[in-house]
């Protein structure tokens, strides 16, 4: 089995990186690159916890190749905060405390993230479509929904 | 006695952690892979989006020697207005389906299909051509793609075919494909008159795959059904047209008492099993229900 260097932008910054073939996205962010807001869940796509942005738009990094995202764009949560200052997303989820174990969080964050970018004002119905394919084990939706109408109040007020 | 529909998970053989080894490879065109298809024959498997095939490998029940990925090849991934039809990459990402007002406004049914599956970041990677190679008797675009009567485009050693869709499923996991041809493109033909299609699919849960799922395309000539195409997933071997029904309902007024009809015949005509996700007596019992539905739903299309 062959490897290969692969050069990609991880938040913003190039990364180059020499990859097994079957080395899944995840592992060499979590285990290579010490990125470790991309959580392992279920590993089979069922999820959201190891959600990632591919070039702008949620994808999962258990299902994602390695070698597959040579020359492209990579954010994580580590990627969002600008200039010391938290993503209006972020801060909604602490302020609504729609956190618990946090394990769910970063996926629920960039898929909200997105969602904000498509759409000014999602109604609730919208919000529930977008987000289910992430999963939530401590069950913390009804905060999860609020912190998503929160950010996106913020976002369309400015005050982000 | 419950019949799984997948094959059993291997606890000896299952990592969700870590896929298998294989050599991957990246041709950048149709032919370059047709190639690598011939010389590596059952060795080798295509990669798309990865989130049919990926998760089988790490189930342990695939284990490829090679994968071919053909994310590389711009060529597979469009959409195209052609006239006559639209042409659709095999490579196409389901979100650029769900997204093309194209696809919105010709094919509604599609476009429904596409919106129900799996979540956005599934939808962000699965593309079309993967999702009918995998040919799973559920597979969410094959309902309203049989009854748009589509047409694929496969490509081999010889140049391309084009084969009826009707006629490209031959057996759960089963296609006409040989190991060594590729999916191109997916042609579905632009309706002549005023169609109104839907499509149902009923579920456990948002993110599962269907228990049963129907789609319809109709055409209306005053009161009476011109034409009537229906098709349903996860209730025979594979994704089926019900003939019988649309030979019923044609030339037809469309009354609460011929539609109940229909769903009698359409439940003779299905040939559900029990699985995990639903039994026989279930799928055969709502079969009929949904296609109801489904008819009022392209009615109400059709300004009706
Ligand atoms: C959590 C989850 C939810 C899902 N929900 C749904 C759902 O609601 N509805 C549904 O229908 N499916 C669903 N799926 C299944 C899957 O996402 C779809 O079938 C998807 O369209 C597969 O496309 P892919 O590009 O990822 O295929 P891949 O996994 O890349 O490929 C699938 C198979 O097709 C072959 N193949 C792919 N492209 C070609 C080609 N061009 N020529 C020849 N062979 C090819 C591959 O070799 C492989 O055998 C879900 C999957 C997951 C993990
Ligand atoms: S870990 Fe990737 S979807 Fe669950
Ligand atoms: S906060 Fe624990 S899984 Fe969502």
């Amino acid at each position: 089995m062959g490897t290969r260097l692969i050069n990609f932008k991880l938040n913003g910054r190039p990364v180059s990186i020499e990859v097994k073939d079957n080395e899944l996205l995840i592992n060499v962010l979590r285990d290579r690159l010490g990125v470790l807001s991309p959580k392992y869940g279920c590993g089979i796509g069922e999820c959201g916890a190891c959600t990632v942005l591919l070039d702008g738009e949620p994808v999962l990094s258990c299902l994602t190749l390695a070698v597959e995202v040579d020359g492209r764009e990579i954010t994580t949560v580590e990627g969002l905060a600008k200039d010391g200052k938290l993503h209006p997303v972020q801060e909604a989820f602490i302020e609504e405390g729609a956190i618990q174990c946090g394990y769910c969080t970063p996926g629920f964050i960039l898929v909200a993230k997105r969602l904000l970018e498509e759409v000014k004002n999602p109604s609730e119905e919208r919000i529930r479509e977008y987000v289910r394919g992430n999963l939530c084990r401590c069950t913390g939706y009804v905060n999860i929904i609020k912190a998503i109408k929160r950010a996106a109040e913020k976002i369309s007020c400015g005050k982000a | 006695m419950l019949k799984s529909p997948g094959p059993r998970l291997d606890p000896n053989k299952a990592n969700t952690h870590i896929l298998p080894e294989f050599e991957y490879l990246a041709p950048r065109t149709v032919e370059e892979t047709v190639e690598l298809l011939s010389k590596y024959g059952e060795e080798a498997k295509v990669l798309a989006g990865g989130t049919d095939l990926l998760v089988r490998m790490k189930q342990g029940v695939l284990r490829p020697k090679y994968l071919i990925s053909i994310n590389r090849i711009k060529e597979l991934n469009y959409i195209k207005d052609r006239g006559d039809h639209v042409a659709i990459g095999a490579a196409t990402k389901l979100r650029a389906l769900e997204k093309s007002d194209l696809i919105k406004e010709l094919f509604p049914a599609l476009h429904e299909a596409v919106r129900s599956m799996g979540g956005v970041q599934i939808r962000n990677m699965g593309t079309i051509g993967g999702n009918l190679c995998n040919a799973s008797p559920a597979a969410d675009t094959a309902p309203p793609l049989l009854v748009f009567e589509a047409e694929v485009v496969i490509a081999g050693p010889n140049g391309r075919r084009v084969v009826p869709i009707t006629q490209f499923f031959t057996g759960p996991g089963k296609t006409v494909m040989a190991r060594n041809e590729l999916l191109v493109e997916v042609r579905v033909p632009k309706p002549v008159k005023p169609t109104g299609s839907a499509f149902i699919k009923i579920a456990r849960v948002a993110m599962d795959l269907a228990k049963i799922s129907i789609a319809v395309a109709l055409r209306m000539n005053g009161n009476v059904v011109e034409d009537v195409k229906v098709a349903l997933g996860s209730v025979a071997p594979t994704p089926m047209r019900a003939y019988r029904t649309e030979e019923f309902l044609k030339g037809k007024e469309l009354t609460e008492d011929v539609m109940w009809e229909a769903a009698n015949i359409v439940r003779t005509e299905v040939k559900p099993i029990t699985d995990i996700r639903s039994t026989a007596e279930y799928r055969r019992e709502v079969s009929g229900v949904i296609l109801v539905d489904a008819l009022k739903k392209a009615m109400e299309r059709l300004g009706r």
